[in-house]
């Protein structure tokens, strides 16, 4: 007994004045801190929480959500569950009869043409077929007016279409990998998986141009960034400042003036044309096509992001001392070995973190290309607005969303692998 | 023989009236004229702001000259770029490449130079030995002491085997013990390799201790150039006697000038010898400098008839190997005596009235 209450004891746990073990007051006195620090952030934390992380757990739900199917017609998804779909034969009657029953209750509820749009989708026409079905099934007896099946063909004879009937058969499930292979050019057939008609694949390139335009406008901003951020880094102060000004003016403009004066600029009739045929580098008849195309939005984006790769260039050459070239150049090396050797490598941090800051904006940027990227200069946020707003496809939207986040954090992966994230300074 | 003695006599460094600007309003460097000769150790010493790191980065070449001419070996190098100059360079901060190790480092002036790589390996681990660092070849700048840097520094400026070496407060940001240390170990390597060594500090003690020949930098000009002893003991005005050492100064008149010495009229009325240096003529202002160690008040070791003046004891300081003894003479409260701890020396009281005296020699009347 004596044995663990004594405090300076060779064996048992360390004891605090109070008798506690220490560990455990530690761990106490701790966890107070801990709380309170917790305390300070909450407010934060719970905004990041509400307005960050919650959107993109729903975009991620969205993108394979499709209760829709099972919802609208509970009964018919039970009957079609027999129904071989590979046979080649129609449904038999209970089928049809089950998708009266969910259509009449549908009708009521005023959901049968969201479930048409749903699937129409996967299989366009469906939606009329839904909105024109909807309007006699309603007004059916279902207990004398049987049997269905041919009611519903002499209806629309889509319903006599075995594609129709695969389609809602493949989309019963609740939930789908259907918006992630339309968002890759893929489709799922009653067979499986398989390739989208070649007229239908869009997003497979639309991804890869997304990703090489990025990069340009990366490369690009890098290249006009770079003798920029020296300068800012080397002039007298005084220099410095009204340069630095100049950097940041493209803050004080609004983002579409700036992109709308590249269309005043860029266009067939704009000024830069203007001039080319004033002086007579290109004739009249062929004027150059700058804007609505690749050529214009890599050109209007560079402008754009170019302050994003400045500004860590500038922080990381600021804390580089003149000294380190002085020594290069004293030991022997020519200003470009000396710039090559000693300035760059130390510049990289900088260079890393303005890469990745551009890159990743450029990748989901959306404004810009709208206004200046006609249809071959376009991103793949475009379509993802496309979806959201107009088409209203939100899950093709959130699956192509969630393959652009994926995309990022793999490149972010790659690069931590390759130069390490520790390199990146952003101040 | 007659080749020898020609090198031996022109100099090796030049500075000929050269004069610096960098804003065209005011002179950072005024009319320096400066020779160095090959071998020689010399270092710039003055107070911050006095022109002594524009000197050396003209030298360097990485500012230019606004007039005058620099010469090396008796070349003019004002247009030759710094790349080509072959002077090695210790900076403050040392400059160490941070992402190379100390090897790369190292080997950086022999890449450029074209030199192989055994030789190369063979010269860094070389210079590595010389300054005690060959276990640290691998290691990063970040992973050193200050005082490892400092070596790593020094052995990238001689590498490469250049001729001549400047070095700007090399030892400035290391401690004082370590300070002590380097200053013996720099002054080693480049006597044992004969290099020329301009050497900037503002740091009197290291000055002395280390140097051939001093120049005391004030104000953009070279107030006096020669060797420690000299510069200690035989200033030439009162900015390089206050500069360098303890000094007591006494403020008066010249009343007359007889056989190289000089009767001096205190402000309070007493006369004291001392040794004309920058006075010329009776009536002139001067500032009369004795050092600490050179006052004297026991009258038996004075010269028969040299003059006296009443002092009052203000403190006693008991220092171990020396007695300092703070007086009040001719108004001046801090006239400080310094004597050595033997046995047979005095301790004197606060409140004592002594007199005290020099010899006329150690008493120099400078300008005012
Ligand atoms: N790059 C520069 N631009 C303008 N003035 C400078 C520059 N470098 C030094 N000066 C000025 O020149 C004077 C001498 O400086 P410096 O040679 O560094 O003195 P020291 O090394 O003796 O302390 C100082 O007044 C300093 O402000
Ligand atoms: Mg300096």
């Amino acid at each position: 007994m004596s044995d663990i209450t004594r405090n300076d004891g060779p064996t048992g746990p360390m004891l605090a004045a109070d008798g506690t073990p220490l560990k455990r007051s530690l761990a106490r006195s701790l966890r107070r801190q801990k709380l309170r620090a917790l305390m300070l952030i909450a407010p934060l934390l719970v905004f990041v929480l509400v307005t960050f992380i919650a959107p993109i757990a729903d975009m991620l739900f969205r993108s394979v959500e499709n209760q829709i199917v099972s919802e609208t017609l509970p009964e018919t998804v039970l009957a079609l569950r027999d129904w071989d779909a590979k046979a080649g034969s129609l449904p038999e009657e209970p089928v049809f009869a089950a998708l009266a029953a969910d259509l009449q209750a549908a009708v009521a509820a005023k959901t049968h043409t969201r479930l048409g749009s749903r699937l129409n989708y996967e299989n366009s026409g469906i939606s009329s077929l839904f909105r024109k079905s909807g309007r006699d099934v309603g007004k059916w007896d279902m207990t004398t007016d049987g049997p269905f099946r041919e009611k519903f063909i002499e209806i629309d004879k889509g319903w006599g279409d075995i594609g129709v009937w695969q389609t809602i058969k493949t989309y019963s499930p609740r939930y789908t990998p259907g918006y992630f292979l339309n968002a890759v050019d893929l489709a799922k057939g009653v067979d499986g998986i398989e390739a989208r008609a070649a007229n239908e694949r869009i997003y497979i390139t639309l991804f890869l141009r997304t990703l090489w335009m990025s990069l340009t406008i990366t490369a690009s901003c890098l290249i006009l960034g770079y003798p920029v951020a020296w300068l800012l880094a080397n002039l007298r102060a005084s220099s410095a400042n009204v340069l630095m000004i100049l950097v940041l003016l493209p803050f004080w403009t609004s983002l579409l003036v700036r992109t709308s004066a590249w269309k005043v600029l860029l266009q067939q009739q704009g000024v830069i044309n203007d001039l080319l045929v004033w002086i007579g580098l290109v004739g009249d008849a062929n004027r150059l096509v700058m804007i609505n195309n690749q050529f214009g939005t890599i050109l209007a984006m560079t402008h754009v992001l170019l302050p994003f790769m400045i500004l860590p260039l500038y922080s990381v050459m600021k804390t580089i001392p003149p000294s380190y070239l002085r020594a290069a150049k004293s030991l022997g090396a020519t200003d470009w070995t000396a710039f090559w050797r000693v300035y760059f490598p130390q510049s990289v941090p900088g260079i890393g973190a303005g890469s990745i800051l551009v890159f990743i904006i450029a990748i989901g940027y959306y404004i810009t290309p709208e206004l200046v990227g006609g249809t071959k200069g376009v991103f793949i946020s475009n379509r993802i607005a496309f979806h959201i707003s107009s088409s209203l496809n939100w899950g093709l939207g959130a699956a192509l969303g969630a393959i652009l986040l994926v995309a990022v954090l793999l490149l972010y992966w790659a690069y931590d692998k390759i130069v390490g994230i520790d390199n990146v300074k952003l101040g | 023989m007659t080749e020898n003695a020609r090198t031996a006599d022109a100099a090796f460094v030049e500075f000929a009236h050269v004069q610096k600007s960098y804003d065209g309003e005011t002179l950072v460097v005024k009319d320096l004229n400066l020779d160095i000769g090959k071998g020689e150790f010399l270092t710039m010493l003055g107070p911050s702001g006095s022109g002594k790191t524009t000197c050396l980065m003209m030298l360097a070449g990485f500012e230019t000259a606004t007039h005058g001419e620099i010469r090396l070996g008796g070349r003019p190098i004002n247009n030759i770029p710094p790349y080509k100059r072959g002077i090695g360079m210790v900076f403050q901060n040392y400059a160490l490449f941070p992402h190379m190790t100390v090897a790369e480092n190292l080997a950086f002036p022999l890449e450029v130079r074209h030199i192989g790589r055994t030789e190369r390996e063979a010269k860094v681990a070389r210079a590595l030995d010389m300054v005690q660092m060959g276990a640290f070849g691998g290691r990063r700048p970040a992973q050193l002491s200050g005082g490892q840097q400092q070596r790593v520094a020094l052995a990238r400026a001689l590498v490469f085997e250049p001729e001549l070496v400047l070095m700007d407060e090399p030892l400035g940001a290391l401690d004082k013990q370590l300070r002590e240390h380097m200053q013996f170990e720099i002054k080693r390597i480049a006597d044992n390799l004969g290099i020329t060594v301009v050497y900037v500090t503002h740091d009197q003690t290291e000055a002395l201790t280390m140097s051939d020949r001093v120049a005391v930098f004030d104000d953009g000009r070279i107030q006096q150039l020669a060797p420690p002893d000299v510069l200690y003991e035989e200033p030439e005005n009162s900015f390089v006697a206050q500069f360098i050492g303890e000094n007591n100064t006494l403020v008066g008149v010249v009343r007359e000038i007889n056989d190289g010495v000089a009767l001096v009229e205190l402000d309070d009325g007493e006369l004291i010898d001392a040794k004309p240096v920058n006075v010329t003529r009776p009536g002139e202002r001067t500032r009369v400098s004795i050092r600490p160690e050179r006052v004297e008040f026991n009258k038996a070791r004075l010269q028969p008839g040299a003059h006296t003046l009443k002092a009052e004891v203000l403190e006693f300081i008991y220092m171990g190997d020396i007695f300092r003894t703070r007086l009040r003479v001719a108004g001046n409260d801090d006239f400080i005596v310094k004597t050595r701890n033997a046995p047979d020396q005095r301790r004197m009281q606060p409140g004592e009235q002594i007199e005290i005296g020099w010899l006329p020699t150690d008493c120099r009347a400078l300008d005012a």
